[in-house]
């Protein structure tokens, strides 16, 4: 396995934060609604992670480090983990494990049916990380993926719903976002790509 | 004055506490003061003694002046445990202070609560500005434990300080043209870091309205303590609004306008999202709102395994004291 160090480091930090959560809700620091909080800060983490997912490859062609992509797999596998725990929470903590009262939830309030069709995509593209399934799927794998920039809007949409008051936190990812989705059209791209090679002709000219 | 609050969800005074001890405790204190051994701290005697884990703050003198002779308990509901202080000082939507939880009690201490005037005008005989002590200067100061529910589905029990809103209302005698009550909250960017964000979505400043009789109503209080106290700024000092069968947002905080009005007012919520928030926003179970079910509630504190949730009541409970104000309107269009 190549860079070993960097990817355990990356799991450390990525499965330690929602066990840190835990604690604090243990210690009575998440204050008088801890399951809300967790709720939130495990949406708001599955996002974050999203979006790292979506930074990687454009990381890797801007400082041509293959490190970034080494750990591209892994960070998508965690946006799913913490959109589960996210889901988990919301069920057991916020609908109180009624499940019979999911149905109604769907229907009502729209935001909970996107996430939940966000959460489908993210469940598909964890089922189809694996090397086998990207060899089954050969070329269709590629297509299949394209799913995650239809979910990031999904989970963009969903986190704007809940927005009450001020959008700034939400306007934050959104620009972000809006920045990844940029630099994968083609001509950006390439415009980063050479951003570096130019780079590389200053480094040398340097010299 | 007296005001009578029938209801069969309440205790009344004697038996929350024997009379006798009741007495005695009340002299006790009196003594204390008298004597000057906690003089100066008289908010401090009265709040450490009711209620744990309060948080002492000064006072301004009429309030310590009031709060000797405070009617204690003047409502409180069975069966319920009172939040902790620290929960309900803590936990707050007060978005001039930011748009989290936490952001009111780390920020509201920008805010300058004393002096304090209130701007009353509109259809009333002399529209001038008060000062706060002037405005509560007649009444005597009452304890009153209400449920509060939150349109996002989380309630707690707090015990507030204050004055009925209807007798303020009888003292600045308001004309009959005046049929709805229009309230504005302080607008100060300086003091409000919320209010300075670049994405805020409200237009300051914060507005709410009642209706007379709901105004007129002996639950509805105007508040300017809680926990045997003055209220924290996050919590909207020094004078707040607290209507018990309404969501929270209703309770509009650090009033510094109220106006006697003939149209019903646009309030803050409503001109943002109409189809969510309605002008009445009474508590009500089986009206279903767009981003939250209201048919059960978190009643905090609750712990990560047990988030005590419970079945929301209609009015929040105090249907029978205050369902006669709508018996004439369709609740689910009237929302």
């Amino acid at each position: 396995m190549r860079y070993p160090l960097w990817r355990s480091a990356v799991f450390a930090c990525v499965a330690s934060q929602p066990l840190y959560w835990l604690y604090l809700a243990w210690q009575f620091a998440l204050g008088p609604d801890p399951g809300k909080v967790l709720v939130d800060s495990l949406g708001e983490g599955a996002l974050v992670l999203l979006l790292l997912t979506l930074s990687m490859t454009p990381l890797q062609r801007l400082t041509g480090w293959a490190g970034w992509l080494a750990v591209r797999r892994q960070l998508g596998l965690w946006c799913f983990t913490y959109a589960l725990l996210h889901l988990t929470g919301y069920l057991y903590f916020l609908l109180g494990g009624e499940f019979s009262r999911l149905g109604e939830e769907l229907r009502e309030r729209p935001y909970i049916l996107v996430g939940g069709l966000g959460f489908v995509g993210l469940t598909v593209l964890a089922m189809t990380s694996s090397r086998w399934s990207m060899r089954r799927l050969g070329r269709r794998w590629k297509k299949v993926h394209g799913l995650v920039y239809l979910i990031v809007i999904l989970a963009l949409l969903h986190m704007l719903w809940v927005v009450r008051a001020d959008a700034g936190r939400w306007a934050f990812y959104a620009g972000i976002a809006a920045a990844l989705l940029l630099l994968r059209i083609p001509v950006v791209s390439a415009a980063l790509a050479s951003v570096r090679s130019g780079r590389n002709k200053v480094g040398i000219k340097l010299k | 004055m007296l005001i009578k609050i029938p209801a069969s969800g309440e205790c009344r005074e004697p038996e929350v506490t024997a009379e006798a001890a009741y007495l005695n405790r009340r002299q006790v204190l009196r003594g204390l003061v008298c004597s000057g051994a906690v003089a100066g701290l008289p908010s401090f005697a009265e709040a450490s003694e009711r209620y744990s884990g309060v948080t002492t703050a000064p006072a301004p003198e009429w309030f310590a002046d009031k709060l000797t002779n405070a009617r204690w308990q003047a409502v409180a509901p069975e069966g319920e445990a009172i939040t902790p202080f620290a929960d309900a000082s803590q936990y707050n939507n007060f978005y001039e202070f930011g748009p989290n939880k936490a952001d009111p009690a780390r920020h509201a201490s920008a805010l300058k609560v004393e002096p304090w005037t209130v701007l009353i005008d509109g259809e009333v005989d002399q529209p001038r500005r008060y000062a706060l002590e002037d405005l509560c200067s007649e009444s005597q100061l009452e304890e009153r434990i209400y449920r509060l529910r939150c349109v996002e589905a989380w309630s707690m029990v707090i015990p507030w300080l204050g004055v009925p809103l209807a007798q303020l209302i009888r003292q600045v005698q308001p004309h009959s043209s005046a049929k709805f009550i229009r309230f504005e909250t302080a607008y100060r960017p300086e003091e409000m870091r919320g209010t300075r964000s670049g994405f805020g979505l409200i237009d300051w400043p914060y507005v709410e309205g009642l209706r007379m009789d709901e105004a007129m109503h002996p639950l509805t209080l105007l508040a300017v303590g809680m926990y045997g106290r003055t209220l924290p700024n996050q919590n909207g000092a020094p004078l707040r609004l607290v209507v018990p069968w309404k969501y929270g947002f209703k309770s509009i905080k650090s009033i510094v306008r109220i106006s006697f009005v003939r149209e019903q007012p646009t309030t803050t919520w409503q001109s943002m999202a109409p189809q969510e928030y309605g002008f009445y926003a009474n508590v009500n179970p089986k009206v279903s709102h767009p981003r939250w079910s209201q048919a059960r509630e978190r009643r905090l504190p609750g712990s990560l395994f047990s988030p005590n949730l419970r079945d929301t009541l209609l009015f929040n409970g105090y249907a029978e004291q205050v369902a006669g104000l709508y018996s004439s309107m369709d609740l689910s269009k009237d929302y």
